[in-house]
């Protein structure tokens, strides 16, 4: 009896690993040679990994949902002497040679350089990881330095990097913790310097959170953006209906935010897609829809959570935003009342923007943005021209986690809702 | 300047120093009548006479004993090998006289003696005709061992080893006699033992080599010119002691270098200019150093698809180049 190494076959010409989905043999069980033994996914296909040999299994060596890489051993099996057919034959010989130095090298040496290159590097201040190389491997060559050199288009080396500070509330902390497999980039320190006369404003804490995060996002999220035109007609008139009275009553105005955010909450519901995050080796699909609303103050940017807001009534959400705003406007927002967002919603429209890309709020999936209400000439069902008051909203994703259909119909939901309401509609 | 081969350099070399100087002499097996198994010696006997041209018994260590002894007593003596694979009877009289006498003497004797012999296989000669000898004298201070690759340098090189005070191995590549031609002046000129020499120039890659390999380079280096890559070919002439400043300057040219011999690989000359370029050129180096060479096999062998698959030939060559390249 022998053991042999069963490893992850190569399933296509650029795919470099694989994930064991599902085991298909238990230890144990006897199989034969070109027998399914394992599913694997990967990002290009799924298949069946047939066994390369008649015997017992072993050992399986992969656990389920494992990501290996291509040539790894993913299980042992025992095979018996006469069913071994190597055995018999000549040795392959392919498979005796020892890989050269130089192909091992070539493997990984994306980080490995040569001392020629660190040589040449140190001497011009050159930032390595900046280059590309055009050397096995994407290795950096002598040659790809000097010609660097010589074109005068060198990345240069920074003095130190700025150091990270994290000021993440707790829990993104620990949602981003968990999207782990992007490394966090060092920031490189800007080279803007004051003239004499220029004010140096010191990034403060609150400023620096901001950036980080907006940084973060935006390295880390591949942002894809679409935008719809609203009618929202009803809604104005609706709202100007209402607005004296419910101010009296209430005591809090009815703004169209409330409207708009409603509508988001009641379409996440029906797209729970949406109301999802990233996290590295899977996506998580959120069951609470809590609703982050960005605030601006004079100097920053607070975004404040309305906690299951699809259940909250048009008032209750008004009253809610009233809240959050005036506590952020005032410094006086908790620790609770910004944590645990799960998509926002942007008033953009607040300052005039009839379009804007928004950065997503790490690590939601996805940000809208509720542009300017402006009246404009629309051409209605009938070939009438009429004058309508119109909106764009505006959906930033993270193209990890959704894709355009499902954030076209997201979108074409809110816009249904919108346009919906009418005379009839209830605030409470 | 007239076109010649190989092995008509070698007898030219000789031809004009024997006319030079009458202390010059040729010793060896088949060397007089017959003009040398290949024909290197040929008109020497009819020009010079026997006692000039000499044919000795079938004792390698007497005619290098023989030689040495009349090299000490002020002749210049040529004695022929012939085949390298047949010096090994003569060890014993190169290495512990003729590399030892002036430091043994303390320079009061010296040994002037050349010992040509032919090596290198390809030629169907099996094993006691196809050896590469020079790695079993390259670390005997007081010998240098010549392996020119060129019919120029062959012959600027042996006249210049036949004027050398000490004793010179001048190994010459059998296959080389006839299939190597090229342009030889007639008159007296003399290269220096222990320079290498740019065969060809280039940025994108080093090949440093001796002998027949150096064509076998020169004809991969033009294939790869079609592709843009442009080879820096280092002909080491000298075996032993080698031109460390050329080597060392080559490296840094391009930072990538292939090292080529028939021999055997461990142990060989490349095996030292390995050596020399990890202890000089680190800092320069852009790839790992890598050699090319005959497989760690005791010999060459007989069948000819096993002597293709030990001799290096250009293919082989083109290969190792492309994959240093492209490192």
């Amino acid at each position: 009896m022998a053991i042999k190494q069963v490893t992850m076959p190569q399933l296509g010409e650029s795919v470099t690993e694989g994930t064991i989905s599902k085991w298909l043999v238990e230890a144990g069980a006897h199989v034969k040679k070109y027998e399914p033994i394992a599913e694997v996914m990967t990002d290009k296909v799924n298949a069946e990994v047939p066994s390369s040999f008649t015997g017992i299994m072993k050992e399986l060596i992969a656990q389920e949902g494992d990501t290996l890489g291509v040539g790894e051993v993913i299980c042992l099996m025992e095979v018996e002497e006469a069913d071994s057919e190597e055995r018999a034959g000549a040795p392959d010989i392919q498979e005796q040679t020892v890989p050269s130095e130089t192909e091992k090298a070539g493997k990984q040496s994306k980080i490995r350089y040569s001392p020629a290159v660190r040589k040449l590097a140190r001497e011009h201040n050159i930032d390595l990881t900046q280059m590309s190389g055009s050397g096995r491997g994407g290795r950096i060559t002598r040659k790809d330095v000097m010609e660097a050199i010589e074109s005068g288009g060198l990345p240069k080396k920074q003095a130190a990097p700025v150091q990270q500070m994290t000021v993440q509330p707790e829990e993104e902390a620990a949602a981003s913790a968990a999207s782990a497999p992007f490394p966090k980039r060092q920031q490189k320190k800007p080279s803007a310097s004051p003239a004499p006369g220029d004010e140096v404003i010191p990034v403060t804490g609150l400023r620096r959170t901001i950036a980080n995060n907006m940084v973060q996002s935006k390295q880390e999220i591949p942002h894809a953006w679409m935008m719809a035109e609203v009618d929202v007609t009803g809604l104005v008139a609706r709202r100007n209906a209402l607005k004296e009275e419910f101010k009296k009553k209430e005591g809090f105005p009815l703004t169209y935010f409330a409207f708009f955010v409603k509508a988001v909450a009641q379409a996440l519901k029906e797209y729970p897609q949406i109301n999802a995050m990233w996290a590295g080796d899977s996506i998580i699909q959120k069951k609470d829809i809590h609703l982050s609303i960005a605030v601006a103050a004079e100097e920053a940017l607070f975004v404040p959570v309305i906690k299951h807001a699809d259940e909250k009534s048009i008032k209750g959400i008004a009253r809610e935003i009233y809240d959050l705003a005036e506590k952020a406007r005032s410094g006086n927002l908790k620790a609770e009342d910004i944590q645990g967002g799960t998509f926002t919603v942007n008033n953009t429209g607040a300052f005039g923007s009839v379009q804007s890309m928004g950065i997503i709020n790490y690590p939601q999936a996805a940000i809208l943005q509720i542009e300017t209400i402006v009246k404009r000439p629309v051409v209605m069902a009938n070939g009438m021209i009429a004058v309508r008051d119109m909106v764009n909203v505006c959906l930033s994703m993270d193209h990890r986690v959704l894709d355009g259909l499902i954030c076209g119909r997201f979108l074409q939901r809110v816009k249904e809702i919108l346009e919906n309401i009418s005379e009839d509609t209830s605030v409470y | 300047m007239p076109v010649v081969s190989y092995i008509n350099a070698i007898t030219m070399a000789m031809r004009e120093e024997m006319e030079r100087d009458s202390k010059v002499f040729v010793l060896g097996e088949d060397v007089g009548k017959k003009g040398g198994v290949f024909k290197a010696t040929q008109g020497l006997y009819d020009q010079f006479g026997e006692a000039r041209v000499i044919d000795t018994p079938l004792a390698e260590s007497a005619i290098a004993g023989v030689g040495i002894g009349a090299a000490m007593y002020g002749m210049r003596p040529i004695a022929e090998m012939q085949f390298a694979d047949f010096i090994m009877p003569a060890v014993n009289q190169i290495i512990s006289e003729a590399a030892r006498i002036r430091y043994r003497s303390n320079n009061d004797w010296n040994c002037p003696i050349v010992i040509r012999a032919p090596y290198g296989g390809g030629i169907h000669g099996a094993l006691y005709h196809s050896q590469s000898v020079e790695a079993v004298f390259a670390n005997q201070p007081g010998l240098k061992i010549v392996m020119p690759s060129t019919p120029y340098d062959a012959k600027g090189l042996l006249k210049a080893a036949i004027r050398d005070d000490d004793p010179v191995l001048f190994f010459e590549h059998k296959r080389a006699y006839r299939l190597i031609k090229g342009e030889v002046p007639d008159g007296d000129y003399v290269l220096p033992i222990g320079r290498a020499d740019v065969k060809r120039k280039g940025e994108d890659i080093t090949v440093i080599t001796y002998g027949l390999c150096v064509h076998f380079a020169l004809q991969a280096a033009e294939r790869l010119a079609k592709d843009g890559i442009e080879t820096e070919v280092l002909d080491l002439r000298t075996v032993y002691p080698l031109d460390k400043e050329a080597v060392c300057e080559a490296v840094k040219k391009t930072g990538k270098v292939l090292l080529i011999t028939e021999d055997n690989k461990e142990g060989s000359i490349m095996s030292e200019v390995s050596a020399i370029i990890a202890e000089h050129c680190l800092f320069d180096l852009d790839a790992p150093i890598k050699r090319l060479a005959g497989p760690d096999v005791p010999a060459m062998p007989y069948s000819p698809t096993m002597e293709k698959f030990f001799m290096v030939n250009p293919d082989k060559v083109e290969k190792a180049m492309r994959e240093l390249a492209e490192f």
